[in-house]
């Protein structure tokens, strides 16, 4: 296919992926937010929020406080933030438009519509929590339907392939970002550990990487900040978690590798991380450093996506 | 001006036979009905994202043309007539350009004068005495139609460059027999379907002579700003073929590739909806950035078929198309069977003079304007526009021809008052082969939707309607 037509697949199933993404820290952090302080402590909830979108800097540019408001209207809706939801479905219908031929008509279909219920209904914002809720509603299902679009009735070859290896190399950034703002409240050493404070840090991690329920049926246990990392980053039974990602890059990339009869950096360095997260332990990760393991995670996966836009996409 | 024909009544209260089943439909129908199916139509486009861009247009980007849900209907036997009259023009174009860009033997007969050639803007002498592949230049005509009684077709335009409109043909067929099944039933209406496979059989019958007997075609788009982008990507997937922008393409040592995930691939036809300044930045406009650096040369070296060819502008020009008549008759010894608009070419003393002296009665043209941009309609035209016009065609009278203002024919159209006839045209799409001449049997109705308007172009609020051939 043409390097362009994957570089469009692949980017429009990042952008769709985002923007749920950032709808999910929206409203966990709402939750949060809507706490009595008592329970949350002192911490700018939304000023994390920024932090795991990693637009906090842009964000100062134009605003001074961190608050509900603002925080809302600039991951949401901004023009001014390249990775606002808006943004990314507008960037996602213009990949759509420019690879109309790759994609099934459903999928055209879940992306247009949302373009067009974006400028019908949500050109101006949203004024109320319970507009707000919506909104988030909206962008959750988007996405739902458009992977379950391409689940359901994608061809599986390159251009498949290609578009869920976005899915998976976006997610993967998304929940690195979280724990790497979040990694403290899950160190054992914190003073607090275990009071209310944390309690709701803990399900609102998980909350926004819609792995709350998940957390209870694989642990069978109370919240235990190593049983949140062990989920988020090695057990692969859950779709979020940095080794199901891996595991799904893997598998991607080598199903392309064997359609083109030709393997090279990118199934390398995939399968290199892919095995690091196969024989990690948190015990290891723990001592090692949970801050620096992640840090050096989210490196290692952007550098994939170099390593696979140069291999393929350009 | 004269009152226009109707394709569906005639004076008196008759109805013309195709009409007949139609006319019944509409009376058991009620209005509500086909209100609510209208506003359906209007959301399956939207839907699919059938829209256009309108140049000049901040406000929106996209638009979608306005369908018009009554079907406009035309007889197997008037078809039969058009369809000879199609191949004939058609057959006249590609034999016309073939020897403007060789022997030129029409020149030197006198029938076209050389300046109106060589002093043309279009004129491409990149293209003299080059080979075409199989001799075809213009693989993709659209030929605009009007009617004025029930005898005639007249040409009001050939469209030899990069006629667009045939996705509109096809989509508004796939969202009437959605919408209305029961009228499909109660018709023998010709399919239109087989367009894509009778294009892409086209293309691939004029690959180079080199090329392998599976040849690659690829659609060259200007990108997803192009007005008419939606129909590059509904055409490329309609042809299975891969829908590229010049920076895909690569040409190394005059062959041209496409840049893939799997390395370079070999390109053997080009249909190209890139007009011909921007196809290649080395030989043509240098600040293009849609087109492929060296294409012009592998194309010389007759490594590549671009259809269209490069520089069928000549032959659709305005100041060529009063020729017309004459370029049928001295390439095919045979009379035209469409019939031109009478033409006044300002270019010439005479005709100038009388335009002029008519300004009020009459359409004028610029020679190399298309999109019913730049033009003059005398008679819904303000004196001051008429005064200032009458400055611009002294300016400039080689700039211009001039035509009588016609009495398009009507078809029933839905208007907020009901049914009511407007005008239109038609647009059939003429295909060539390395071995035949193909035209499905329809095209695109263009419908002028106010009252009275004679301009049908979607950019100055005209719609659209399926067009109907029935099968008898």
């Amino acid at each position: 296919m043409l390097s362009r037509t994957a570089e469009n697949l692949y980017w429009l199933a990042r952008y769709v992926e985002r923007a749920e993404y950032l709808a999910r820290t929206i409203d966990a952090t709402l939750r949060v937010t809507a706490l009595p302080a008592a329970y949350v402590g002192k911490t700018n909830e939304w000023d994390s929020a920024l932090l795991t979108a990693g637009v906090a800097a842009s964000f100062y540019q134009t605003y001074e406080e961190a608050n509900e408001h603002n925080v809302v209207d600039f991951l949401s809706f901004s023009a001014d933030n390249p990775s606002s939801i808006r943004n990314c479905i507008e960037a996602a219908r213009l990949n759509s438009r420019s690879v109309r031929t790759a994609l099934t008509s459903e999928m055209w279909d879940t992306i247009n519509s949302a373009w067009i219920e974006l400028q019908a209904v949500w050109s101006k914002g949203t004024s109320t929590r319970e507009d707000l809720a919506k909104f988030l509603r909206f962008v959750q299902e988007t996405s739902l339907r458009f992977d379950g679009s391409a689940y359901r009735t994608m061809l599986r070859n390159d251009a498949y392939w290609f578009s869920r290896m976005g899915v998976h190399l976006e997610r993967a950034d998304n929940t690195a970002r979280i724990l790497d703002v979040k990694y403290h409240v899950l160190l054992p050493e914190e003073e607090q550990v275990g009071g209310p404070l944390d309690f709701y840090q803990w399900s609102s991690i998980l909350r926004s990487v819609s792995a709350l329920t998940a957390y209870h049926w694989v642990y069978r246990e109370t919240l235990k900040p190593w049983l949140i990392a062990d989920l988020l980053i090695l057990n692969d039974t859950l779709p979020r978690s940095l080794a199901s990602c891996y595991g799904n890059l893997v598998r991607n990339l080598d199903q392309i590798g064997v359609a083109y009869g030709r393997q090279g950096p990118a199934q390398r360095h995939a399968r290199g991380i892919r095995n690091r997260l196969e024989h990690s332990n948190m015990n290891d990760i723990f001592q090692h450093g949970v801050h620096e393991f992640i840090q050096e995670f989210i490196a290692d996966n952007s550098r994939l996506g170099e390593i696979i836009t140069r291999q393929y996409l350009i | 001006m004269a009152v226009a024909f109707d394709e569906m009544n005639i004076p008196g209260g008759d109805l013309r036979p195709a009409y007949q089943e139609l006319a019944r439909w509409l009376e058991e129908t009620p209005p509500e009905a086909l209100e609510y199916r209208r506003q359906e139509a209007e959301l399956l486009f939207r839907r699919i994202g059938i829209t256009f861009a309108v140049y000049g247009d901040s406000e929106s980007t996209e638009r979608l043309i306005p369908f018009d849900v009554i079907p406009r209907i035309m007889s197997g036997k008037e078809w039969a007539l058009l369809e000879k009259g199609l191949k004939q023009r058609v057959r006249a174009l590609n034999m016309f350009l073939r020897d403007i860009y060789h022997g030129r033997d029409i020149l030197r007969a006198e029938i076209v004068p050389d300046d109106l050639i060589f002093q043309n803007p279009v004129f491409r002498p990149e293209m003299n005495g080059q080979q075409v592949p199989h001799d075809v230049y213009v693989h993709i005509a659209g030929i605009d139609i009007v009617r004025v009684d029930a005898e005639d077709f007249i040409v009001l335009e050939d469209n030899a460059r990069t006629p667009s409109g045939v996705s509109y043909m096809l989509e508004n067929r796939e969202i009437m027999m959605r919408l209305f099944p029961d009228l499909f039933a109660r018709h023998k209406v010709a399919p239109v379907e087989r367009y894509p496979d009778e294009l892409l059989a086209a293309l691939r019958s004029v690959a180079p002579h080199g090329a392998s007997s599976e040849p690659t075609v690829a659609l060259l788009t200007p990108g997803v700003y192009n007005s008419a982008y939606y129909e590059h990507s509904f055409l490329a997937d309609k042809l299975g073929i891969e829908l590229v922008e010049g920076r895909d393409l690569i040409v190394k040592n005059n062959e041209v590739f496409m840049r893939t995930t799997e390395g370079m691939k070999r390109v053997d036809v080009i249909y190209r909806r890139v007009d011909d300044d921007f196809l290649d930045p080395l030989t043509f406009r240098p600040d293009s950035v849609l087109g492929v650096p060296g294409l012009m040369s592998a194309y010389a070296a007759g490594n590549i078929t671009l259809a269209n060819a490069v520089g069928t502008g000549i032959a659709d020009d305005k100041a060529i198309y009063s020729y017309m008549p004459d370029i049928v008759k001295f390439y095919l010894g045979e009379e035209p069977i469409l019939k031109n608009v009478p033409t006044w070419r300002c270019r010439e003393p005479k005709d100038l003079a009388y335009v002029l002296d008519n300004l009020s009665d009459l359409v004028v043209k610029e020679v190399h304007g298309s999109g019913g941009y730049g033009m003059l309609i005398g008679p819904a035209a303000t004196k001051a526009t008429i005064e200032a016009f009458r400055e611009k065609l002294k300016r400039e009278p080689e700039g211009f021809i001039a035509q009588p203002t016609l009495a398009l024919s009507t078809c029933p159209t839905c208007t907020a008052s009901g049914l009511a006839p407007r005008h239109v045209d038609l647009r059939p799409f003429v295909l060539t082969g390395s071995k035949s001449t193909t035209i499905v049997p329809g095209g695109l109705t263009r419908v002028a939707l106010k009252e009275g308007s004679l301009v049908v172009n979607s950019s100055q609020g005209g719609g659209t309607k399926d067009t109907w051939i029935l099968d008898e």
